[in-house]
């Protein structure tokens, strides 16, 4: 299998997508021209044409209600926004139109809208367009929040996110492009709403997505190097959750440590600790351990956004927490 | 600070043991899982192991008294610490007559909730043991039917979690190793030589009593009927020795390790014999699992030791497993789930030369077979005399349960298995 880049199995995502159905289409800010702030459209302009691969204002509203109109007509969009701290400009498209408008009218009409936007700090553009407000989005039911951790999953969760019918948030990871892993030629669907054990083990059980499953599993090799086996159970989908592998991983370690790159407070760990209090209880051998954000803006400076972010170490820590 | 150490609960139907001697005395140290007393229970003799470090401070019961499961049976601190029983035990120790808690004042129900709720202050209760430990240690004690208060928590502020029930099942209390049978004072020697010319009396073994109360309770209950059955094992014999050339020494397989497994075969067809009555209720209990126990004849009595899931064993297993069991019902070392969870007996004389007899069914089992001799016997083929093998077996069934045409038709459906061994090696 090739080993490519996230923004590599992004961008044959969506290639192969727009060469199989004429339905489906790009717009956002710079997708078009520039070929993405990100680069992922990157000579998707001069190969499907402006009619398929539109630059927009800068608008997030419009590009949601537009976006939410085309699929509402018939067409496959996808639509980009830079990044999801601009996503509230569009909350009220996303949260109360797009996520409702199956529901509100009864099933007349389906709404196949993919929303494609980046998420996450680390990289120096201070606290208003640094956050990882995933879970904001994932509260509210009608809408579908995939967030993968690897080009295998990038690829294969985008092309079924296109071919759903439903309105899903594709949270990409900021600091997640350059990273490299096998993906599997040809087609290779990845169904939405499925957890994934991405590495095996026995002491404790890690949950993580996105950007914090390359952090998890760098504290995996690390605590790996100390007898310490853990066991990573990628989300992959934040709604539907997936508890399925997280339970059954967790009923054999019964110890867990939940890793989210946004704020504590009501996020990712506290959601699926409370379904692991829940549904394992009589499993719970030691208190769940949340990694996460600290909670402050992130501040701008390097070091201190460093020291804001979950980091490694920080896993190790919880992890030993939990022994 | 002050730890009570209860009496252990041994096995799934304990509900008291017999504290038979103090092995340590007042005021000698101890350290954790040392020696502390021997107990006695319906059915072996044991050890129990102290769950503290530091000095006995306090033997709360007398030697041969009979103590509930969880009563508290001795104190352990630290040397010359003053301590409070009653405050320890949260009510007065046992056998001693002191009473703590008055009575409140009748006519006075106004005051009803001021007065409990002090009352509870100043009572100590059961919640001054409130104990610190993880939801599955808590599971896993209750099913291990663990007393938490038994086990030691190594946590995070000594919190009881997977690792310390773990640790603590692998030491739980040991059956007494006997090398000499070192019996316990009130425990009368049977004279295994010569006969005493002298009439004398003695108290009653707990496991003798025990044998006692059961079959009087099912030759009282159920109505037994019974059903005998004459086999031809000489394939069976044969078949075993030619097998056992196989098998080292120690490995040989009995004839009563294929009548075993043959009756667990049968036994698929006859889920009726493999039940209980559950008179309460009115209601039959189907076993799920096919677990026969087998009678072993030990000192001063028999116990019946039980191999799980026979049906899906080979006879090899099965013999193997049941070596191990049976030598330890014999050495007094018997674990509690060695003879727990029979749901059918099979009790064999054969090794005494025994034609046939009749056996009294192990309640609340449906049934139980009595397995005589093989014996060379003339047999009459097409008017000619020949030399043939046999063995009889009785069966005794529960009228409650089933009738005698289904206690033929099983011992029918034995032959099968008994009469062409090749079927138990399949």
């Amino acid at each position: 299998m090739p080993r490519i880049t996230m923004r590599e199995a992004i961008s044959q995502a969506l290639w192969e997508e727009m060469e199989r159905d004429t339905k489906v289409f790009i717009m956002g800010e710079e997708v078009g021209l520039w070929g993405g702030s990100y680069a992922v459209t990157k000579g998707f302009y001069d190969h499907f044409g402006a009619d398929r691969v539109k630059d927009t204002p800068i608008s997030e509203a419009t590009i949601v209600g537009a976006a939410i109109g085309a699929a509402l007509t018939g067409l496959r969009p996808v639509a980009e926004i830079m990044t999801i701290n601009f996503a509230f400009s569009a909350f009220e498209h996303i949260v109360n139109q797009a996520a409702k408008l199956h529901y509100m009218f009864a099933g007349q009409m389906v709404l196949p809208l993919v929303i494609r936007t980046v998420s996450g700090g680390g990289r120096q553009l201070a606290a208003t367009h640094s956050q990882s407000p995933d879970v904001v989005f994932a509260h509210f039911p009608g809408l579908k929040v995939v967030a993968p951790g690897t080009p295998e999953d990038a690829k294969g969760l985008l092309k079924s996110a296109i071919r759903s019918n439903d309105p899903i948030l594709f949270i990409e990871s900021a600091t997640l492009y350059q990273s490299r892993g096998e993906v599997t030629e040809g087609e290779n669907l990845i169904p939405i709403g499925k957890s994934k054990i991405q590495r095996l083990g026995k002491d404790v059980t890690v949950v993580s997505y996105s950007k914090m499953l390359e952090t998890s599993m760098k504290a995996a090799d690390q605590l790996a190097q100390e007898g310490i086996d853990i066991e990573i159970v990628d989300l992959r989908t934040l709604r539907p959750l997936d508890m399925e592998p997280v339970l059954e991983s967790f009923k054999k370690t019964n110890r867990a440590v939940i890793v989210e790159e946004g704020w504590r407070s009501y996020g990712v760990g506290a959601e699926v600790s409370a379904r692991i209090y829940e549904e394992a209880f009589d499993y719970v051998d030691a208190p769940i351990q949340r990694v996460a954000q600290k909670e402050v803006p992130l501040p701008y400076n390097r070091n201190l956004e460093q020291l804001a972010l979950p980091q490694v170490e920080d896993v190790v820590k919880a992890v030993k927490e939990v022994l | 600070m002050a730890q009570v150490v209860s009496m252990p609960k041994l096995g799934f139907d304990m509900a008291e043991g017999t504290l038979v001697r103090w092995v340590a005395s007042e005021g000698e140290n101890i350290s954790k899982g040392a020696v502390l007393a021997e107990i006695e229970t319906d059915k072996a003799t044991v050890e129990v192991e102290s769950t503290y470090s530091g000095v006995l401070l306090r033997q709360l019961v007398q030697q041969g008294a009979v103590v509930p499961i969880n009563d508290p049976i001795a104190v352990i601190g630290e040397s010359g610490e003053e301590v409070n029983i009653e405050a320890l035990l949260g009510k007065p120790a046992v056998g001693e007559k002191t009473t703590t808690v008055e009575k409140p004042v009748e006519g006075e129900e106004v005051q009803a909730v001021s007065a409990s709720s002090s009352l509870a202050s100043e009572t100590p209760t059961d919640m001054q043991g409130s104990l610190h430990a993880s939801p599955l240690a808590r599971s896993m004690a209750a099913e291990l039917e663990i007393d938490l208060r038994m086990v030691r928590g190594t946590g995070p502020a000594g919190r009881i979690t997977k690792k310390d029930i773990e640790s603590y099942q692998a030491k739980a209390p040991k059956p007494v190793i006997s090398k000499t049978p070192r019996v316990v004072p009130v425990l009368p020697v049977a004279p295994s030589k010569g006969f005493i010319h002298e009439t004398r009396r003695v108290p009653l073994p707990k496991l003798r009593a025990a044998i006692g109360r059961r079959m009087t309770e099912s030759m009282q209950q159920a109505p037994h009927f019974y059903v005998t059955h004459e086999y031809d094992v000489g394939a069976l014999v044969d078949r075993r020795k030619e097998i056992n050339t196989l098998l080292s020494e120690d490995d040989k397989l009995s004839v009563n390790d294929f009548i075993v497994r043959a009756v667990a075969l049968t036994l698929l067809e006859f889920p009726n014999l493999n039940a209980s009555l559950d008179l309460k209720n009115n209601a039959l209990i189907y076993h799920g699992e096919i677990n026969i126990g087998v009678a072993v004849a030990v000192e001063n009595g028999l116990l019946t030791v039980v191999n799980r899931n026979t049906d899906q064993k080979t006879i090899h297993q099965i013999s193997s497993e049941l070596k191990i069991k049976v030598n330890r019902a014999r050495e007094g070392k018997v674990h509690p789930e060695d003879i727990e969870g029979s749901t059918f007996t099979v009790s064999n004389m054969g090794m005494y030369d025994v034609d046939q007899f009749t056996a009294i069914i192990n309640p609340p089992e449906a049934a139980i077979l009595a397995v005589g001799s093989a014996q060379q016997v003339p047999i009459v083929t097409n008017g000619e005399i020949m030399i043939g093998t046999r063995l009889k077996a009785t069966l005794s069934v529960d009228h409650r349960i089933s009738d005698g045409v289904e206690g033929a038709r099983f011992l029918q459906a034995l032959a099968k298995f008994i009469e062409e061994p090749l079927r138990l090696l399949i």
